[in-house]
């Protein structure tokens, strides 16, 4: 088990390598100034050529890349071409809404799609099954902002129970953090409660026609009984992949329902970031998002013995 | 019911429970503090490094001017005692500083805090530099008095210290002012009524000022941006929230108190809200713009150039992006209609969409038939539709055109490139000004035809150059008025850009709540009110 971890983990190496590189070379080879943007409407063009001396930009790409790569190697991820503050401390303040967004979203998704796919699978070709079926399209189908609007207009503005925007910090008072989490959360969990209800209820459907499933049902155990230890568990492996994957996507895909609900997370940072071409961030946020999906997929590849003891490394 | 649909429903309780539980929970807001979402996150904040309004707007928070205009837009004393003393000659100009300005840390404001930031402004800013090309020396006389002795006497000595927009000539302390020009400030002691929170500042998030207790204000009412900056607010906090929706959401559930910039396709929703108010702050508004780039064909030849303005007219642009006739004005005037040098000097036979006319005017004129690339901005919402009437009224005309869509920054980038269209480059692209940018010949950057170092689309004319250097150095109105009239002919005449008309941005007030928000070219804060916390 070492040995894997320990092998995934140097495997990371060449993988945020070849990302740190693509990267670079991506933003360099995209349309677009920061200096300009910096310099503003009413600026001309030497006053663009001083910024861009000043910023580094007018050095070969090697030098920049190689000054880049340096500093990120010893810990230093730059400093924002714009903001003036390191991209670590501007990493570090958005990254709580961004956490807290993907683990409000995960834990409620799961909390509702996994017991919905089991009762789907349970009831199968009942009402149940086919409500379960239309939610899990219409999950799917309608786009993240319109069901993030619907939400604000019904609950935030119509009947006023809820705030239409913005984060409350765990340190200022789990109230007001939850108040401002449940929209989002809800917004965001709609398509990953269609995709694990959907995933769920095909594995326990596929795990209900298998002969020990029978033999338990002979042994006159109760069908929530048969249900728990026996069909959830045995078609636990697909559902927690599109777990872990659904937690990789949200960390950097949660960008729409940040903008809907002006969370400053992560995801505001780099679009912020790609529009003003503030190179530091987006390279930095980047090379996060990567060694968040390594590490996610490490963990479900490790979460997957727990419920199969057959799987070992 | 089974053990899964009991699961099932404890899930459903659970979360039904933490909603209850939030919707009870109170919402903590500071007292007296004013929740601003602006038109752009601050991002810099330097006001003299660059020349984006947010930090124009951010500089107007926390530092001071020499001088200001009213809401009139004639110049004012404001940190001076009293209008500076100009010798005889016009060589000299003394001035004095009001007694009792500090600085946020305390100290008094000073003569060397007030020469060296000039010094400062006048190595960025354009009307500096202009300025600056006259000045002999700065003299600091003691510790409240100045003095500006000139090589030759200069028309726009006050104009150009009382400039209400980007670059602002604040007055920040010596130490600060000293910073080269080409680097940005670390420190953000000001003068003026508020006081930036930097440990409370999160960009994309929120950007804090505090009323600054010890600021001495005018005794006179407040006009424009000058008068009394009298802060009736303890906070003040720019909320940002790049989502119009959300803004206007918040607005309405009273989240916020006040939006800049609401987009004008939201307004009608605003204006239905009864609890809300649009405040019309900026009576002047802004200016569309249609830029030629002078250096490439087929436009580097003024005929082709003027049959464009031949072909266009300004109400379908202004139908196209702001809709409602109440927020926008036909006005040919480049000095903006309004001002004191509006005039239709030079505009006949001009953006009436002659369509015969354009086109005799292109066969006259040898147009081949070359692409005109035309830049689109996908991304602005105010200016994502002009490039679109452009291409149809030039297109009716006879011309073939090209138009490339882009994001802003893209096309902020490439519009600096002098290279061919098909290497890059551009022939035209439209954009949007401040009124408070483009009052005067030289204020106006458009109308810079130094060649090379021009703005982008780099005009060259001899004579209109002279035209603006008689307009600086002009020190009775009236002839400047006539100066400006012969430099608005010379304009239509070269066709440095063509003006699109004039558009007004409301802001959006929760009504009953906010009060006293002033008319001015820049939004401020001194002087508004809110009620209820």
């Amino acid at each position: 088990m070492i040995a894997f971890v320990a092998r995934r983990l140097l495997a990371t190496i060449p993988v945020l390598g070849i990302v740190a590189v693509f990267v670079f070379l991506l933003l360099r080879l995209t349309p677009g100034d920061p200096a300009a943007v910096i310099a503003g409407e009413n600026a001309n063009a030497a006053q663009i050529e001083e910024i861009r001396a000043k910023l580094g930009l007018d050095r070969p790409l090697a030098t920049q890349f190689a000054v880049w790569i340096g500093r990120v190697l010893q810990g230093d991820l730059g400093e924002s071409f714009f903001y003036k503050k390191t991209v670590l401390d501007l990493i570090l303040e958005r990254l709580e809404p961004t956490l807290m967004l993907s683990l409000c979203t995960i834990v409620l998704a799961v909390a509702i799609a996994v017991p919905l796919g089991v009762l789907a699978a349970y009831r199968h070709e009942t009402w149940v099954d086919r409500a379960t079926m239309a939610f899990s399209v219409l999950g799917f189908s309608v786009p993240v902002f319109v069901i993030g609007y619907m939400l604000i207009q019904v609950f935030a503005l119509e009947l006023g129970w809820l705030p239409v925007q913005g984060y409350g910090r765990l340190s200022q008072g789990f109230g007001g953090f939850i108040e401002r989490m449940i929209l989002p959360s809800a917004t965001l969990s709609v398509i990953y409660i269609a995709l694990i209800a959907r995933i769920t209820r095909a594995s326990i459907l596929e795990v209900l026609g298998e002969d020990y499933i029978r033999t338990a049902r002979a042994k006159g155990l109760s069908d929530a009984k048969v249900l728990r230890r026996h069909a959830l568990r045995n078609a636990a492996v697909p559902i927690v992949t599109v777990i872990g994957i659904g937690i990789a996507l949200l960390i950097g895909g949660a960008i729409v329902t940040e903008s809907v609900y002006n969370i400053p997370g992560l995801g505001r940072l780099v679009v912020d970031a790609v529009l003003a071409r503030d190179f530091p961030i987006i390279q930095a946020v980047i090379l996060v998002f990567s060694v968040a999906y390594v590490v996610v997929n490490l963990v479900i590849d490790l979460a997957y013995t727990l419920f199969d003891p057959r799987i070992r490394y | 019911m089974t053990r899964i649909e009991r699961l099932a429903t404890i899930s459903a309780v659970a979360f039904g429970t933490l909603t209850a539980a939030a919707v009870l929970a109170p919402a903590a807001a500071p007292a007296q503090t004013l929740n601003v979402v602006m038109h752009s996150d601050l991002r810099i904040l330097d006001p003299i490094w660059t020349t984006a309004y947010i930090v124009r707007n951010h500089g107007y928070m926390i530092y001071d001017t020499l001088l200001a205009v009213d809401d009139k837009l004639d110049v004012r004393p404001q940190m001076l005692e009293k209008m500076p003393e100009v010798s005889a000659d016009k060589l000299t100009y003394t001035f004095l500083l009001r007694d009792g300005l500090l600085w946020h840390d305390g100290a008094p404001v000073t003569s060397a805090d007030a020469v060296a930031s000039l010094k400062r402004w006048s190595a960025r800013d354009s009307m500096g530099q202009k300025l600056a090309g006259f000045v002999k020396e700065w003299q600091e006389v003691d510790a409240r008095t100045f003095k500006l002795v000139l090589k030759e006497p200069y028309g726009l000595v006050v104009q150009s210290l009382g400039k209400p927009s980007s670059n602002v000539p604040f007055i920040m302390p010596k130490r600060v002012a000293d910073t080269s020009p080409m680097e940005q400030i670390s420190d953000f002691t000001g003068s003026g009524p508020f006081v930036f929170k930097r440990d409370e500042w999160k960009p994309g998030d929120k950007t804090v000022y505090l009323k600054f207790d010890r600021y001495k204000p005018r005794a006179e009412p407040p006009s424009g941006l000058a008068g009394g900056k009298v802060v009736k607010l303890n906070r003040v906090e720019w909320r940002a929230i790049p989502d119009h929706q959300t803004a206007v959401n918040a607005l309405l559930a009273g989240e916020i108190d006040y939006i800049e910039a609401p987009p004008h396709d939201l307004i009608p929703v605003l204006k239905r809200d009864r609890n809300v108010a649009l405040v019309d702050w900026n009576p002047l508004g802004n200016q569309y713009v249609f830029r030629f780039n002078s250096l490439q064909p087929p436009f580097d030849n003024p005929k082709i150039r003027q049959a464009v303005a031949v072909a266009f007219n300004q109400e379908d642009f202004l139908k196209a992006t702001i809709g409602d006739a109440a927020y926008y004005k036909l006005c040919k005037a480049l000095f903006i209609c309004g001002s004191p040098l509006e005039s239709t000097k030079g505009t006949e036979g001009y953006l009436d969409s002659n369509f015969d006319r354009a086109r005799a005017m292109l066969k006259e004129a040898g147009y081949d038939g070359r692409p005109i690339v035309l830049m689109q901005s996908t991304d602005l919402v105010v200016l994502t539709n002009l490039a679109p009437v452009a291409k149809d009224l030039m297109t009716r005309a006879g011309f073939n055109v090209d138009m490339q869509s882009m994001d802003w920054q893209t096309l902020v980038a490439r519009r600096v490139k002098k290279d061919p269209p098909a290497a890059g480059g551009w022939n035209a692209a439209l954009t949007s000004w401040v009124a408070a940018d483009i009052l005067n010949p030289v204020l106006t950057g458009f109308l810079n035809a130094s060649c090379d170092t021009a703005n982008w689309g780099w005009p060259c004319d001899q004579q209109m150059e002279k035209l603006r250097d008689d307009f600086a150095r002009e020190t009775d109105p009236a002839r400047q008025r006539a100066i400006a009239e012969q430099v608005q002919a010379r304009a239509f005449e070269i066709m440095t850009h063509i003006p699109l008309g004039q558009w007004y941005q409301p802001g959006a007030a929760r009504k009953g709540v906010v009060d006293g928000i002033l008319t001015a070219p820049a939004p401020v804060f001194w002087n508004v009110t809110k009620k209820g916390n």
